[in-house]
């Protein structure tokens, strides 16, 4: 394959199969199910913050691309299933945006640290805010 | 009627008024709700990765405690009573995927050991749903002071409606908060953003983005002329609620709206007192509002 | 003295990897001491009541990973022991005059509570029988007198804190709930008030003169017959 006008081309290799894979597992989804109609991303409340679309996100899925884990959405989700009701092709996008977190997490990778919070913060913020968040955010 | 019930740890601590205001107004529907011995935490949220095992343990060890209690002959239903929208929907699809995947359920009892091991017949409600059951004429019969002229905007947020498998009404067209506030005599207001996100937990680390979420909800019930929002979750309330300070730090121009808990408006539908209603533990405080509508006394 | 050569009761225990016959009637730190080695720290009071001898310990056979205190627990054989004198761990500074007894309490000083997955690993860990997991659950919940009531027996070894996978040091939170507990539940122990009042009026003054002109050896002699004059 030559690469086209942007100088760049896709390669593709076992690598790129084990991510996917791994992806699926954790999340127990059918990736090739998307055929990118977008309606994840348009239903989604948070893409303005996101570097990705969540479709884009599941594109390089996909293609077992890990670049999946280079952008800010799997973090800036908040799992409010928005993209769950309405995907055509029965998608639960939340759940590949939690197997996206967990392979960060599980690699010692924490999204966010407690101790950045001060005590009016702290004393502010309800548990249900503060257990979710650690949640979601540490492993 | 009597039942388990399950608080959650901010029914007991930021939402004590959706907790008194729950447990009041059950008490005027001859239901009355006994809270789980031992309860521990739910998890808040559900785990979704297809592996995960520990964060089982906390949502199960709940589900064992109403086992418990029935051996005790404390109640003679397993149906466990949840308020906390999160909760409900944490230990609602514990129960489900535990009980679908004998191999985790296994694990879950290895690691438990000495917990007996769970029936898995307990029937995780929403007490919205025990209302329905209830039926919507029995809640309009216990009502004193119908809610008239009271303009209400209901807000579901996310996990009352979604994912579709585990929602408490039609995600696409949710009636259940709209009947229950006819049923009250109020108004309803539909918000085309009833479901939209409210920022949830980015309250915690972004909540600027948690604020612009919130504000697009409550700007669109100030443009339809709501009084007041009403919502079934505590993180809800603090985003829409207590929060509303952040909003203003964005949008200096936004007007504040009272976010109460929908069992305040049965509270005071049903007559009950300043005690169970317990309004002043609300930010913005609804009190003026309520006082303007003749609903409450002026102080 | 118990340490008694009897060959028949000798047991095989493997100390940090090295393996030492000993009597099978020894505490762990009986048992220690005997095969030689010397505490200069993780000893305390040898009664069970200060915590500094929290040790870890599998049993051949078995995959499961145990905890106890080296003064109580008896040596068993083939018995593998590794002793954690100390958890590492941040004691937060607070005035118990500025807080309340809420929830929030503990969520200020110790927010990692909101981390308990309930795994229940810590009331396992806990050689006290303490349901560590219950008061930690009982503090997230704000619930100060049930954290109070259930961790009174704690006394701070540490071996929860080394096991939780949630990092959440557990016995800190006990200390807390137990002085709010003691500040804003129970209340002040009126009996304490009452003799510290004797004690202000002087009631005492004339006593504490008096020992206060005795020399070294009346006083030691009054200190060794105490009980009789009692």
């Amino acid at each position: 394959m030559s690469p086209g006008k942007s100088g760049q081309y896709l390669t593709f290799g076992p690598e790129n199969a084990s991510f996917k894979a791994k992806i699926e597992e954790l999340s127990g989804e059918n990736i090739d199910l998307c055929m990118q109609c977008g309606g994840c991303s348009s239903g989604c409340p948070l893409t303005e913050e996101m570097e990705f679309l969540p479709s884009t996100v599941i594109r390089y899925v996909q293609l077992g691309m890990e670049e999946a884990l280079d952008s800010n959405t799997p973090w800036v989700c908040i799992t409010c299933f928005n993209c769950e009701v309405r995907c055509p092709r029965g998608i639960d996008v939340a759940n590949v945006m939690e197997a996206l977190r967990q392979v960060a997490l599980r690699a010692k990778y924490d999204r966010f640290s407690l101790d950045e919070l001060t005590s009016e913060e702290l004393m502010e913020l309800p548990q249900i805010a503060i257990i979710s968040n650690q949640r979601k955010l540490t492993g | 009627m009597r039942l388990p019930y399950y608080p959650g740890c901010t029914l007991k601590t930021d939402a004590q008024n959706f907790e008194t205001s729950t447990l009041e107004a059950a008490k005027t529907l001859d239901i009355e709700l006994v809270e789980l011995p031992r309860w521990n935490c739910c998890g808040t949220v559900h785990a979704l990765a297809k592996d995960d095992v520990i964060h089982y343990l906390a949502p199960i060890r709940n589900l064992i405690r109403v086992d418990e209690m029935i051996a005790n002959g404390e109640i003679e239903d397993g149906k466990l009573v949840t308020q906390c929208v999160m909760c409900w929907n944490t230990i609602k699809r514990a129960n489900t995927a535990a009980l679908e995947d004998p191999d985790k359920m296994e694990k879950i009892r290895g690691i438990m050991e000495k917990e007996p091991e769970y029936s898995g017949k307990v029937e995780v409600l929403h007490f919205l749903e025990l209302l329905k059951e209830k039926g919507w004429e029995t809640i309009t019969g216990a009502v004193k002071l119908p809610l008239e002229g009271l303009k209400v905007a209901p807000y579901y947020g996310c996990l009352l409606l979604r994912p579709r498998e585990f929602a408490l009404d039609d995600p696409d067209n949710p009636r259940i908060i709209e009947d229950l506030l006819e049923a009250l005599g109020a108004e309803v207001v539909d918000l085309a953003y009833k479901s939209k996100c409210c920022g949830a937990y980015h309250a915690v680390h972004m909540k600027e983005v948690s604020a612009e979420l919130s504000h697009k909800i409550l700007s669109q019930a100030n443009e339809m002329g709501a009084d007041m929002v009403v919502t079934a979750c505590p993180l809800c309330e603090f985003n829409l609620g207590k929060r509303q300070h952040e909003i203003k730090k964005l949008h200096p121009e936004f007007s504040s709206i009272p976010v109460v808990y929908y069992t305040q408006l049965m509270a005071l539908a049903f007559g009950l007192n300043e005690e169970a209603t317990a309004f002043e533990e609300n930010t913005p405080d609804p009190r003026p509002l309520l006082a303007e509508k003749g609903l409450i006394m002026e102080r | 003295m118990i340490m008694e050569n009897n060959e028949s009761n000798m047991v095989t225990i493997h100390v940090m990897g090295k393996s030492h016959e000993v009597p099978g009637d020894l505490t762990i730190m009986k048992a220690m001491e005997y095969a030689g080695h010397q505490f200069r720290r993780g000893s305390g009071c040898r009664g069970g009541y200060c915590g500094a001898c929290a040790t870890i310990y599998r049993t051949k056979g078995s995959y499961k990973l145990l905890g106890a205190l080296a003064c109580q627990k008896m040596v068993e054989d083939d018995m593998y022991i590794a002793q954690i004198p100390f958890s590492p761990a941040e004691k937060k500074s607070y005035d118990i005059n500025d807080l309340r007894a809420d929830a929030n309490a503990f969520m200020v000083h110790y927010p990692e509570i909101s981390r308990c997955l309930s795994c229940n690993t810590c009331t396992k860990a806990c050689p006290q029988d303490i349901m560590v997991m219950d008061y930690v659950q009982a503090a997230l919940r704000g619930d100060v007198s049930e954290a109070a009531k259930l961790s009174f027996d704690c006394i701070s070894c540490g071996l929860c804190a080394i096991r939780c996978p949630a990092e959440i040091v557990p016995y800190n939170i006990a200390q807390l709930a137990r002085r709010l507990y003691s500040k804003y539940v129970d209340g002040p122990a009126e009996h304490v008030l009452e003799k510290l009042k004797e004690v202000e009026e002087g009631k005492f003054d004339a006593e504490i003169a008096e020992l206060q002109s005795l020399d070294r050896e009346a006083l030691k002699e009054r200190y060794e017959t105490r009980e009789k004059r009692l």
